[in-house]
């Protein structure tokens, strides 16, 4: 067994860094390569792509990410995991055989592909049998949407990756995986924890959350004395360094910018927490309150003390819907009374829409630059109300296209018949969006099964 | 004393549908028992009101010298429904950041907080 076991986190997100997969392949010793690229909406994305293309569906990133990291691969013994299979995993995988035979390494690789979280094709068959797949949040039954869904995928444990890398993968692509699993799944493997061994299942899980965000963890995003996070243009990824008895460390390649500091990796852990009590994943329930940390030397942070709990029997669906259309159009009004204009300018469109008969289930209205993030906190009482500029941000939602379309017609008028001192509208009339919004679930694990091949 | 939350604390925000939450933790650890104390689930709600729909709930990470809340109905919908700039909460951390909490003088003085009266 080995004694330390090196996971590193090189994407957070489908449209993260390019360049960071290869440099943590580069930057140092590593075992592992965790690439995160499913977000809730993009599981609905490559589903819409799929629909067009049936050998699409997967993160098209991902095959890129392979190719520069390839020699570590082949050469020295990295392993890849990553949920990249998105809707279409074994679509991802033939792409990255190809890419392998073509690059003459074809025999070196062995990709275990991941699949059964995808429950498309299967929803009238569970709510047949019994599974409601209501709304988590809301209670609805999913026949209120039901013609209008996109995509629906269960999110799956740490147990299939665990058997495609016991069966020598070394690229293993899943699709709805959790995020942590990913990370989880190695440590597990390689240190044969069981499937109840909860406390170091949930040391994995919350390894995995720490360095699921890329350089969330490590200086990127940090609010905590910000201005001092050195080199950010050259900013590392994070590793996780962990032990057999649950405990890891925190940290990046030696050379890279960023920092890894206890600040750093609490504003991680924290970010979209729940109950921390309960973290909960399919392989365990991870207590958030357990963990301990501490600074172990520069950009190393020790975490330690982590308890978990049985997972509970039910597995969280996934499932996106089509849900209406909307556009968001924008004008910049320049300094002196900026924000009075725009407040005019808001208050004519209002009007126009009224009187084209223009009727939305929801129209927001911001002014970016005095009250769009902070609202009325910031309106409440601001520091200036002397803005050299507003910008104007108009929104509207609803489910009759053609009305949103009709919006977006009224925007660029107003440069020549509204209230005056109006610039920044160079990138032309706002575009109409389908929205795809998502219906969390949940299902009995029972009902799903999941499979390993080796291709 | 007036102290600004800015002042003693950082923080992160993100989302679950249309809820945000804000992890606010403690510049020092000394100042955890004072974010505990006064960063009520109350206090919170009276600090968002007219910017939230729904409840606040306050979880106690004292080991992370930290509080997590959850904002429901922060987010316009949520996800891809909202029309907000900041649809995903991400700075919702900084809008708790804004808020003022009274603490009397001598437990101010006791903790060495910075007192925000001289910037008001």
């Amino acid at each position: 067994m080995k004694e330390v076991v090196r996971v590193a986190g090189g994407q957070g997100f489908w449209g993260d860094s390019l360049e960071a997969p290869r440099q943590q392949a580069e930057g140092g010793p590593i075992d592992y390569l965790m690439l995160d690229y499913l977000a809730e909406v993009t599981m609905s994305i490559l589903q819409k792509q799929k629909e067009r293309d049936p050998s699409m569906g997967y993160a098209r990133d991902f095959v890129g990410a392979i190719e520069s990291v390839l020699p570590a691969v082949v050469d020295r013994g990295v392993r890849v995991i990553a949920n990249a299979g998105g809707v279409n995993p074994p679509a991802c995988a033939a792409a990255i055989r190809k890419l392998a035979e073509s690059k003459g390494v074809g025999g070196k690789i062995r990709i275990g592909v991941v699949t059964g979280d995808d429950l498309l094709g299967r929803i009238d068959e569970l709510i047949a049998d019994g599974h409601s797949l209501a709304n988590m949040e809301t209670g609805e039954p999913l026949s209120t949407i039901r013609d209008r869904v996109l995509s629906a995928n269960a999110y799956i444990g740490s147990t299939p990756i665990v058997e495609a890398l016991s069966r020598d993968a070394n690229i293993v692509i899943t699709g709805r995986s959790t995020d942590t699993a990913l990370t989880m799944a190695p440590l597990r493997y390689e240190f044969g924890w069981s499937a109840t061994d909860w406390n170091h299942l949930a040391a994995g899980i919350i390894a995995g959350h720490i360095i699921e965000c890329g350089a969330q963890c490590s200086g990127g995003n940090c609010l905590y004395d910000w201005r001092s996070i050195p080199d950010l243009a050259n900013v590392g990824y994070p590793i996780a360094e962990a032990k057999a008895d649950g405990t890891f460390v925190i940290t990046k390649h030696a050379g890279t910018g960023g920092r890894v500091s206890v600040p750093s990796v609490s504003e991680q852990l924290v970010y979209e927490m729940g109950d921390p009590h309960e973290y909960i994943t399919p392989d365990v329930v991870a207590d958030f309150t357990t963990i301990h940390l501490e600074q172990e030397g520069p950009d190393r942070v020790r975490v330690s003390g982590i308890q978990g709990r049985p997972s509970t029997d039910k597995l969280k669906v996934s499932i996106a819907y089509r849900a209406g259309f909307k556009a968001v159009g924008t004008l910049v009004y320049s300094w002196p009374d900026a924000l009075e204009k725009a407040q005019l300018a808001d208050k004519v469109l209002r009007e126009r829409l009224e009187r084209l008969g223009l009727h939305f289930d929801h129209i927001l209205t911001e002014f970016v630059g005095a009250s769009a993030t902070h609202g009325v906190l910031a309106s409440r009482n601001p520091v200036t109300t002397d803005y050299p500029e507003v910008q104007l941000r108009f929104g509207v939602r609803g489910n009759d296209r053609a009305a949103v379309e009709r919006f977006t017609r009224e925007i660029a008028p107003l440069v020549l018949n509204g209230p005056p001192s109006v610039t920044g509208f160079a990138g032309g009339r706002p575009k109409v969006e389908e929205i795809v919004a998502y219906w969390p679930a949940l299902v009995d694990k029972s009902v799903v099964t999941t499979k390993v091949e080796i291709l | 004393m007036n102290v600004r939350l800015l002042d003693i604390a950082h923080a992160r925000s993100g989302d679950k549908g249309d809820t945000a939450n804000v992890g606010l933790i403690a510049l020092k650890p000394k100042w955890y028992p004072i974010l505990e104390r006064y960063v009520t689930r109350d206090a919170v709600a009276e600090h968002f009101k007219g910017s939230i729909d729904g409840p606040v709930v306050r979880f106690e990470l004292p080991n992370l010298n930290a509080l997590n809340f959850l904002l429901h109905g922060a987010l316009d919908g949520g996800g891809t429904l909202s029309l907000k700039t900041d649809a995903q909460g991400k700075v919702f951390s900084t809008a708790l950041l804004r808020m003022v909490i009274s603490v009397p003088d001598d437990e101010a003085r006791k903790s060495s907080l910075p007192s925000s009266d001289a910037q008001k």
